[in-house]
This record gives structure tokens, C-alpha cells and sequence, in this order.
């Protein structure tokens, strides 16, 4: 963990409503795919968590939906000025598990963590599957980003404007050796029901501070109860306690 | 003894910022942060008898210079916290640590502070006792001057450490409660404790958390936890621990002048994670700057007229 200022070089919309930021600073504190980072941002107590889209030598590349007068606040920082972060947040995707075919199954702003996980598992000679869900055309990103690492890709949007018409579980391959999700709540039920394999699951919960001393986002699991934070945000398929 | 130095019911404190309970987990979280040695001490998470889940989520809640928390004691129990938590910590931290109990009976209260009593590391037993009497209807025992006086005679029963009990500010006479307390025997008073708020979500007009209403802190309650502390320090004799939206080295002076022996932080720690390392390495300049050359000559030193 390392609490530091980061400049940004990049806020732009890359389609309505989601944003992508980019910022130049101390990255050395983020190491897995699926880690977070908790934004400080002037005039709102609380921190803004946010996933970690990808790093770059000292870039970090963050992808974000405003949602709120927090990342709506967001949006509207400039080139040049200077955000503080606290890095290296949560645990992140066990690439180790992934077996020779993974697939990730993204929905949303739920597709960004999951960029990074793609480039590593491709480097490592993964021949990786991925399903992305949108609800519209419009609001599709990232696509190519997916298949330039060589990664077989396949779209989903809600109302068939593009891609696949549906859910990201109507266009689940029929191979696959483990999975990695993150997206709505909705859907990462659907994706732990539909998938055949064991997995894991980003979670999203409201945060106090982020690093696992408030205990503001505590779920239960299988395994006792689990700090989304910091002993989260990836869970386990076969540990998830799901409220139906 | 440096010009930080203050003490709390008979114990020395290097300086007088501590931690309060809830923010400050067990100690591991900051220590990856900076060397908590260099606090007063710290009030760690709310011990009660068994481990508790607490409550749903969202637990949180943003408000205009604060939060709102339903946590609502999440805990492993003290036979945890005394088995796994307190050897870890004495890894990291070397002073006298402050123990925050909560129950939600007198014998829970007294069982597990009984226990703690046992551990040399615990240098006070911070009573909170906002937590509902289920046997007493439900009700919060520091909303009741008896029921907190009667848990505070039954920790005072079990343990020859100082007992220091956390008040609530959700009542009508916080005097009358720091009063009944000091009577049955508190060696100090903490205070103060969240102030119960709400907050609705526009869209589900839905609450935000849960738990329907949480604690409110932060910045935005300073001045209510001020004129608490200076009611309070007016009233008894005992030594009172100010807190509630403590921010600035500033605010600590502040509420030692108005009377508090010793100054816990809270919420700022889970938004600045570094918040009392800055403040205590702060403290010096500020005093310079004000001509206070010991902060001890400052407790209860507002003036008047």
C-alpha cells in the first residue's frame, strides 16, 4: 500500500458516461490484476474506489462510469492536475489457476480489471476467452483493446444492438479451463451459475477506508467473514454465499 | 518528559493523540503505514464477549464532512481478540494499549472485561456503552444514568485497571451521564461517541445503509464533540479524553483547552491513513506558533469574559 500523488495525464469520455483516466506516478505498489485504488478527491470525505484498468511504467490507466456527485467530480479534473491515491488495494486475480484456456467474463465498468488480467495471462502463452457485456452499442468499449492481445472475443449487448443479443451467460464458450468475472452484482450471480468450472469474482461494496481497518464492507462467505477490501475484492466461486 | 507528554489516569502518554476505537482495527492495518509506536496509544476495535458478524451492508455512508457507520461491533470476541489479536500486536506496538469493550449486559460487560483485565499489554478498559440493553428494554445504557452507572460499577468489580467509560452523545444531559458514572467509580470518561444519523438515497428513496441509521463523524461533529468535552471537564474531576471530528493538530489543542486530557482520532484515519502521524509530527510547530510550551498546561484552559 502507498499513499501518493499521482498527475493526470488523460480524462476522457470513451463512450457516455464512462471515462477513462489516465495518471502518472508512483505505481510500484500495485501488483495483481484486479487490485484497486481508493481516490482522495476534494470537497467528499470519503475516498473513491476504483479498479485498476492497467499499468504502464509509472502510467496507471483507470476506467470509471459516473455514477455520483463523487465521479462526476471525477470527470471533471483536468490535465495536469494532482489526485492523490492510496495504491495497491485488495487482492486481486490468482493468475495461477487460470489452466491453459481462461475465460473473463466482463460486464460494464466491470470490463477494466479484467484488461490487465488478459495481458498477462496472453503473455503467459494462455490461449484466453473473453465475454464482454454491454446494454447498448453505445456503450461498448474496449473491444479491440481484447483482441489485439489475441484474445477471442465476444460481445454481448442487452438489446442486441450489437454483438450477441443478451446476457454475457448466453454466449459463454463451451471451453474453458477456470473463469475470472467482475461486473454487476446480477450478473456475477448468473456468471457463478452458468459457469461449469471454478472461478473467480470481483465484488463491489460501499467502503469507509479500504484497507481492511473499519470493517465497513464486510460480507459473509463460506470461509467466515470476509473484508471485500482487503480480503476481497476476488473471491472464490465455490466460497460465495449468495443471498437467494 | 517532552513537551507532548500528558497523562491519562495515572499512565504517561508520549503525546496525547490515541486512535479511537473502530478506525484503528487492531493496529496491523497502520503499521504498514508508519511505526504506531510513535503514538499516545490506541483504542482498539470494540471487543465484546462473542464474536460478532454485525451488520449488513452498506455500512457506510458519505455526508457533507463526514460518514455514517452501521458496522455495528463487528468483532472475533475477546477469547480471539486475547489469542490472535494481542500477540500480533505486541509485535508491532510497545505501549500500553487502550481495550474498547462493549456488551449488551452487565455480565457480558463485566466477563469480558474480567478477561482483559488479565493481559498486561491493556493499559485502560474504555467502556462503550452505547450498545442496547437487551435486557433493559432495548435501550442504550448511556442513554440512562443508572444502567451506566451500573455497568460501571460492575467492570470497576473486575479489574484494578483504569476504567474509562465511553459516552454516548446521544442524550439530552450528557453531564448528568458523565456525573452518574464518575460516581460509581470511572477513573476517566471518553467522549464523544457517534451521533445517530440517517441519510436517504434520492433515486430507491431507499436509507443508505441497511441498518436504516448509523453513526454520524467526521470534521462536520468537532464543534458538538467540543462543547460536550467542555460540559463534561467542567463537571468532574475525573480526566476526560476528548474526540468526535478531530482533524488538525489544531483540534487537538483545541479540545484540550477545552478540557481533555488526551485527544483520540477517529474517522480521519480511514480517509488519511497517515492522520496521526501528521498531527503528532504537526503538534510542535503549532504550539511554537501559539506560545504553548507544554500541552499539558493547556488542558481545561479556556478563557473567559
Amino acid at each position: 500500500m502507498k499513499n501518493t500523488i499521482f498527475t493526470i495525464i488523460e480524462n476522457r469520455p470513451l463512450v457516455p458516461s464512462i471515462f477513462r483516466m489516465k495518471l502518472y506516478g508512483d505505481t510500484s505498489a500495485i501488483h495483481n490484476p484486479g487490485e484497486f485504488v481508493n481516490i482522495r478527491l476534494h470537497g467528499f470525505y470519503l475516498r473513491r474506489p476504483i479498479s485498476v484498468c492497467c499499468v504502464d511504467d509509472g502510467v496507471l490507466t483507470l476506467i470509471y462510469k459516473v455514477v455520483g456527485a463523487g465521479t462526476e467530480a471525477m470527470s471533471e479534473l483536468s490535465i495536469g492536475d494532482p489526485l492523490e491515491l492510496l495504491t495497491g488495494l485488495g487482492n486481486g486475480y490468482d493468475l495461477s489457476a487460470s489452466g491453459a484456456r481462461p475465460l473473463l467474463i466482463g460486464g460494464g465498468v466491470g470490463v477494466p480489471p479484467l484488461y490487465e488480467l488478459a495481458r498477462r495471462l496472453t503473455a503467459s502463452d494462455r490461449r484466453v476467452s473473453a465475454v464482454l457485456g454491454f446494454n447498448r452499442a453505445d456503450e461498448v468499449f474496449y473491444e479491440h483493446h481484447f483482441s489485439a492481445l489475441g484474445c477471442d472475443v465476444t460481445v454481448t449487448t442487452v438489446d442486441g444492438s450489437y454483438g450477441v443479443r443478451g446476457y454475457v451467460t448466453d454466449a459463454l464458450p463451451d471451453d474453458y479451463t477456470y473463469f475470472y468475472a467482475c461486473g454487476p452484482l446480477p450478473m456475477l450471480k448468473a456468471a457463478a451459475r452458468s459457469t461449469v468450472t471454478a472461478g473467480e469474482l470481483s465484488f463491489e461494496e460501499r467502503m469507509g477506508c479500504g484497507f481492511g481497518a473499519c470493517m465497513g464492507c464486510t460480507i459473509r462467505t463460506k470461509n467466515g467473514s470476509k473484508r471485500v477490501c482487503k480480503d476481497g475484492p476476488v473471491l472464490h466461486k465455490e466460497e460465495i454465499l449468495w443471498d437467494d | 518528559m517532552g513537551r507532548l507528554s500528558t497523562t491519562l489516569c495515572g499512565i504517561a502518554l508520549d503525546n496525547p493523540v490515541i486512535p479511537a476505537s473502530g478506525t484503528f482495527g487492531y493496529g496491523t492495518e497502520f503499521a504498514a503505514f508508519y511505526d504506531i509506536n510513535i503514538l499516545g496509544s490506541f483504542s482498539f476495535k470494540g471487543t465484546t464477549r462473542r464474536a460478532r458478524f454485525g451488520n449488513p451492508t452498506p455500512r457506510i455512508a458519505e455526508c457533507t464532512e463526514g460518514m455514517l457507520n452501521s458496522v455495528g461491533l463487528q468483532n472475533p470476541g475477546v477469547e480471539r481478540v486475547i489469542a490472535d489479536e494481542l500477540p500480533r500486536l505486541k509485535q508491532i506496538f510497545h505501549k500500553p494499549v487502550m481495550a474498547n469493550v462493549s456488551g449488551f449486559s452487565i455480565e457480558e460487560y463485566a466477563e469480558t472485561c474480567a478477561m482483559l483485565d488479565a493481559e498486561e499489554q491493556v493499559g485502560w478498559l474504555e467502556v462503550n456503552v452505547s450498545c442496547p440493553n437487551v435486557h433493559g428494554g432495548g435501550m442504550s445504557f448511556g442513554t440512562d444514568p443508572d444502567a451506566a452507572a451500573a455497568v460501571t460499577r460492575a467492570v470497576k468489580a473486575v479489574t484494578h485497571k483504569p476504567v474509562i467509560v465511553k459516552l454516548s452523545p446521544n442524550v439530552t444531559d450528557i453531564v448528568m451521564i458523565a456525573k452518574a458514572v464518575e460516581d460509581a467509580g470511572a477513573d476517566g470518561v471518553s467522549l464523544i461517541n457517534t451521533l445517530l444519523g440517517m441519510r436517504i438515497d434520492l433515486r430507491s428513496r431507499r436509507p443508505v445503509l441497511a441498518n436504516t441509521v448509523g453513526g454520524f463523524s467526521g470534521p462536520a461533529v468537532f464543534p458538538v464533540a467540543v462543547r460536550m468535552v467542555y460540559e463534561v471537564a467542567g463537571a468532574v474531576s475525573i480526566p476526560v479524553v476528548g474526540m468526535g471530528g478531530v482533524r488538525t493538530a489544531e483540534d487537538v489543542i483545541e479540545m484540550m483547552l477545552a478540557g481533555a486530557c488526551a485527544v483520540e482520532v477517529g474517522s480521519q484515519n480511514l480517509v488519511e491513513p497517515t492522520a496521526c502521524q501528521r498531527i503528532i509530527e504537526t503538534l510542535p510547530e503549532v504550539m511554537d506558533r501559539l506560545g504553548i510550551e507544554n500541552l499539558s498546561d493547556i488542558i481545561g484552559g479556556v478563557r473567559h469574559g
